[in-house]
């Protein structure tokens, strides 16, 4: 029997705990000079150092600890004066080394936090994630595991090794246990992986694509009965590739926690694989025998002790903070909360921002992104950012709807030619042949046809029955092909009709 | 002229009596002539050592400025990579691998124009003390073929020893070139920790190893030592700063008014009457030249072996975990239905010799949670208090003594069966690894009991290697005169030697 999300946290308080990889978008990886481009044909970024040939050694990025502490103080950490690097060691073919370099027990950063707001059912409300530690890691290679049902290691017939993402620089961010959030958990969740998808585009120190994998979520979800201050056990959600999957993997691991609770069942401490087209969970690894991972720390490197006049530097250069940027914007825009709320929501505020830069009125260009393109991008399934219409190609359109060249029916199929990869407006403008029939000549003719074609709806309309007017406004739109301005046709149909306009 | 220095040959390369390439031929006859008895090399790559040597050669016609060991042949351990040559470590797991790059080591030596005759036998992975644990058969001392010439680097020390190379580069991680120096009675110099790159050297212990010269002489062994050490960018740990003038410190030799620490703990108990007669008449020279001998007090290295037999397993448990027949070495049990897992396991049971796996598994062990404070934690706490008693010993004297092995060399097979015995052999060398400081042995003569060279050990502060050049040249100068010529040219001619 499924219990409903109402039921669920009708009993249980949810507790979080989210870690976010990052990868860093520097020039080289970690430890070697490689390229980090995205996509290139296998194996062909790798080196001595990244393949961990016989005798190669591993010198650090001094461009990932730059990038590391900017994050850290962007989360307002403690940045560490002295931190090392560990090994964590445990057999793998697409770790090269068969451990990989990480920071363990001496992390880079440390004790920040993060503030996010939420909308509720009492209006905004804010939560506090305390970071417990920003620390610097190396990604390993990627594994195909060719033939076997399932695509993964155990049962494929061979397996192909791509070393190219293999060194990497991640920084994985790691928030203390979140509890306090009730019903609000996944809202909470995906808000806080958008406010840090924020900052670290802000700092320029990664590309963030989800979609991507360079900024990955692992969610830990626990549940405990409300009122109670023992931790239940948790589950850690891997593959969660979207914000909306964050929310929905958080949602659905609450609903499987509490059905097998409910059962009288134990959560099983594991680690399980979010399904992006069930929005359910399955079962990975177990860790209830915990992995002994044997760290120690790394002899090969020496320890990364910044000055403290550099950390000052790197602070005097933090960009401004996302929530600070938002409350600018709300201003300056005069946003409504609930208008501003939905942009956040719907991830337009920065497509938006960059539309009102190209010379785009901020109202206009609010309403395009999140009413009919974020529309189409429903009726796609796709991300806003994935349809190929750009910032630039909106605030044109809105020049043109502004210069009159446009209505605002036109437009919408100005934007579905854009999105449908027609061009650009212009060009779509073009090809489609579309222009506002401005020419009262030809609008008389067809406002004469169908009053003709209606004769009975256009009698209704001289003897004064004015909102009768609006189907034959309509055919004469269609008559037209869309491309007369519908405020001219019922002026000039009301006016053949006897009808002042008013 | 292969019984002459290196420095010899290079002033006779210099005023042209010899080519480079007379001189690699001659050294590659002699290989021919012995190695079937010695087995220093695993490899020798004769074309390659000649056409090094005769790009010197034309090089110096052309007036080209040149190196001081430009076209002396030199013998390079198995555990440095060298581009397109065979690299084993002496381990079957590295069978026919030839690196796509070459070793800050290699790259230095052959800017300056050394020529590299081939690949020298070496305990696998560098793990032993008697090149017994070679996945290639053991290397033979050429003072007494029946006996071990020590090791890791046996390979290298037998060569030079040998006549097979004038000079010749080992790595030391507990005493690896200092103890087989002393057991084919030549000169080996372990340097400041980070002296010498490690980028390219086969990792055993990464916080221990360290590359360095072999040579008949004390100025050989520093020209050699000029060449290989420097800031490297690719080695994390290396040290950038200045290299000390060893060269200069070996032609000045002077002891006058140094003091001169004879350590406590090591000697005595366990060290051969023979090996303590040969050091004790070394210090009366080094006082009859001046110095000034005083007792200093190391009270926690009676520890040191035990910490470095939990530290260097440890780190060695993780540096071998890279050879897992995925990218490079010997790939076994690819049968139907194997897994990678199955693969890996297959490759490292056949690949490691027993010593290899008795030290992954003590260091995997080691490192375990639950076992990590009590074992690799406690380890580390004894290497900072041997830190310490070198700190301390260093304020009482400039440099600090003791044989180099308690034991001359030992016969093939006698230890090869009790690793606590063997272990025993790097007793008075781990600590120089443990505290990352330098040290040198250089013969100090025969024993009387069975004939054998005699090795003196000489440790200086970190990076202070120069002191250890000026206290090694004093004695050797003084043990010359008293012997009549180098104890080397008192070893067996091995059939064929001229």
């Amino acid at each position: 029997m499924a219990l409903s999300y109402d039921d669920v946290i009708a009993k249980y308080e949810p507790v979080l705990g989210l870690e976010v990889h990052v990868e860093l978008n520097t020039e080289s990886k970690m430890f070697c000079s490689c390229s980090t481009t995205f996509g290139g044909e296998p194996n062909t970024q790798t080196c001595p150092v990244c393949l961990a040939l016989p005798g190669a050694l591993p010198v650090v990025n001094a461009k990932a600890i730059e990038s590391s502490i900017l994050i850290g103080l962007a989360l307002n950490c403690q940045i560490a004066p002295y931190s090392r690097f560990s090994r964590k060691n445990y057999f793998y073919p697409d770790m090269p080394k068969n451990f990989q370099i990480s920071q363990y027990d001496e992390p880079i950063c440390f004790d920040g936090f993060v503030d996010v707001e939420i909308q509720t059912d009492e209006g905004p409300k804010q939560f506090r994630i305390e970071i417990e530690r920003v620390h610097m890691e190396e990604d390993t290679g990627k594994s195909l595991h060719v033939g076997g049902a399932t695509g993964r290691i155990h049962g494929a017939e061979y397996s192909l090794l791509d070393y190219n993402r293999a060194g990497i620089p991640l920084v994985e961010i790691v928030t203390k246990i979140v509890p306090g959030t009730g019903k609000y958990a996944p809202e909470v969740a995906k808000a806080y992986v958008a406010e840090l998808r924020d900052i670290l585009r802000g700092l320029k120190v990664s590309d963030v694509k989800m979609e991507q994998g360079s900024l990955r979520c692992d969610a830990n979800v626990s549940l405990r009965l409300i009122g109670s201050d023992v931790l239940g056990t948790r589950s850690e959600t891997k593959n969660v590739n979207s914000l909306r999957s964050v929310e929905r993997a958080i949602r659905g691991e609450m609903i499987r926690h509490a059905e097998l609770l409910n059962e009288g069942k134990k959560v099983k401490q594991e680690t399980r694989h979010f399904q992006e087209d069930t929005g359910l969970t399955r079962s990975g690894r177990s860790k209830e025998q915990a992995e002994d991972y044997r760290y120690f720390p790394e002899p090969d490197l020496v320890p990364v002790a910044p000055a403290a006049t550099w950390i000052e530097e790197l602070r005097a250069q933090l960009p401004e903070r996302p929530s600070l940027h938002r409350k600018r914007l709300k201003e300056q825009w005069a946003v409504p909360d609930k208008e501003m709320a939905a942009m956040i929501n719907a991830d337009v505020l920065d497509i938006v921002e960059q539309t009102v830069l190209l010379g785009a009125d901020p109202t206009k260009a609010r309403t395009w992104w999140l009413g009919e393109i974020s529309r189409l991008a429903n009726e796609k399934d796709i991300a806003i950012a994935d349809l190929s219409i750009t910032p630039k190609d909106v605030a044109e359109i809105v020049a043109l709807v502004a210069a009159g060249e446009l209505t605002d029916k036109l437009a919408r199929q100005v934007v579905e030619g854009v999105i449908a990869g027609e061009g650009t407006p212009a060009e779509v403008v073009a090809k489609r042949g579309i222009k506002v029939v401005n020419d009262d000549g030809a609008l008389m003719a067809a406002i004469e046809k169908v009053c003709a074609e209606q004769a009975e709806t256009a009698d209704k309309v001289r003897n004064g029955h004015v909102p009768a007017a609006g189907a034959l406004i309509g055919a004469v739109m269609k008559e037209t092909k869309g491309q007369a301005d519908a405020a001219r046709v019922r002026e000039l149909l009301l006016g053949h009709l006897g009808q002042a306009t008013n | 002229m292969i019984n002459k220095t290196a420095a010899e040959m290079s002033s006779a390369l210099a005023s042209g009596e010899v080519t480079s390439v007379a001189l690699t031929k001659q050294h590659l006859e002699r290989i021919a002539d012995v190695d079937k008895k010695v087995k220093a090399f695993l490899h020798v790559d004769s074309e390659s050592a000649l056409a090094q040597a005769a790009s010197v050669d034309a090089d110096r016609a052309a007036g080209k400025a040149l190196g001081p060991l430009a076209g002396v042949p030199l013998a390079l351990k198995d555990v440095l990579a060298q581009e397109g040559v065979p690299t084993t470590a002496g381990s079957k797991i590295l069978q026919g691998w030839k690196p796509p790059y070459d070793s800050t080591v290699v790259a230095k030596l052959k800017s300056a124009g050394v020529v590299i005759l081939g690949k020298t036998n070496m305990d696998e992975f560098a793990m032993g003390s008697s090149t017994e644990n070679s996945g290639y058969g053991p290397t033979f001392n050429p003072w007494d073929l029946t006996r071990t010439p020590g090791g890791s680097s046996g390979g290298s020390a037998a060569a030079v020893s040998a006549f097979e190379a004038p000079i010749a580069i080992g790595s030391d991680t507990g005493g690896s070139i200092r103890q087989p120096a002393a057991l084919t009675g030549i000169v080996g110099v372990r340097p400041t920790y980070g002296a010498v790159s490690r980028y390219g050297l086969i990792a055993y212990s990464s916080s221990l190893d360290q590359a360095g010269p072999f040579g008949r002489t004390v100025l050989d062994t520093a020209m050699l030592h000029e060449i290989i050490a420097g800031h490297d960018p690719k080695d994390a740990t290396s040290l950038n700063v200045p290299v000390p003038a060893v060269v200069a410190a070996a032609k000045s030799g002077d002891v006058k008014g140094l003091k001169i620490g004879v350590i406590k703990q090591l000697q005595g108990k366990g060290y051969q009457a023979g090996v303590l007669a040969r050091f004790n008449e070394s210090l009366e020279i080094l006082s009859s030249l001046g110095a000034e001998i005083v007792e200093v007090d190391c009270p926690s290295f009676e520890y040191a072996l035990a910490a470095y037999y939990l530290i260097a397993p440890s780190e060695c448990s993780s540096n071998l975990a890279r050879f897992d027949a995925m990218r490079y070495g010997l790939r076994t049990g690819e049968v139907d239905g194997a897994s990678a897992e199955s693969v890996m396991n297959s490759t490292r049971e056949a690949g490691f010799g027993r010593e290899v796996k008795r030290r992954i598994i003590l260091g995997t062990y080691a490192l375990s949670s639950g076992y990590y404070d009590a074992y690799y934690g406690s380890a580390q706490k004894i290497r900072t208090l041997i830190i310490e008693d070198y700190k301390k010993a260093f304020t009482q004297a400039d440099v600090l003594v003791s044989p180099t092995s308690p034991i001359t060399a030992f016969k093939i097979g006698e230890k090869s069966e009790d690793p606590i015995a063997m272990y025993l052999a790097d007793v008075a060398t781990i600590p120089v690894n443990l505290a990352g400081i330098c040290g040198m042995s250089l013969p100090a003569g025969l024993a009387d009991e069975d004939n054998l060279p005699v090795g003196f050990q000489i440790m200086a502060p970190a990076m202070q290697d120069q002191r250890l050049y000026n206290v090694g040249a004093a004695l050797e100068a003084a043990l010359v005169l008293k012997w009549g010529g180098h104890l080397i040219s008192k070893a067996p001619a091995l059939g064929g030697a001229k």
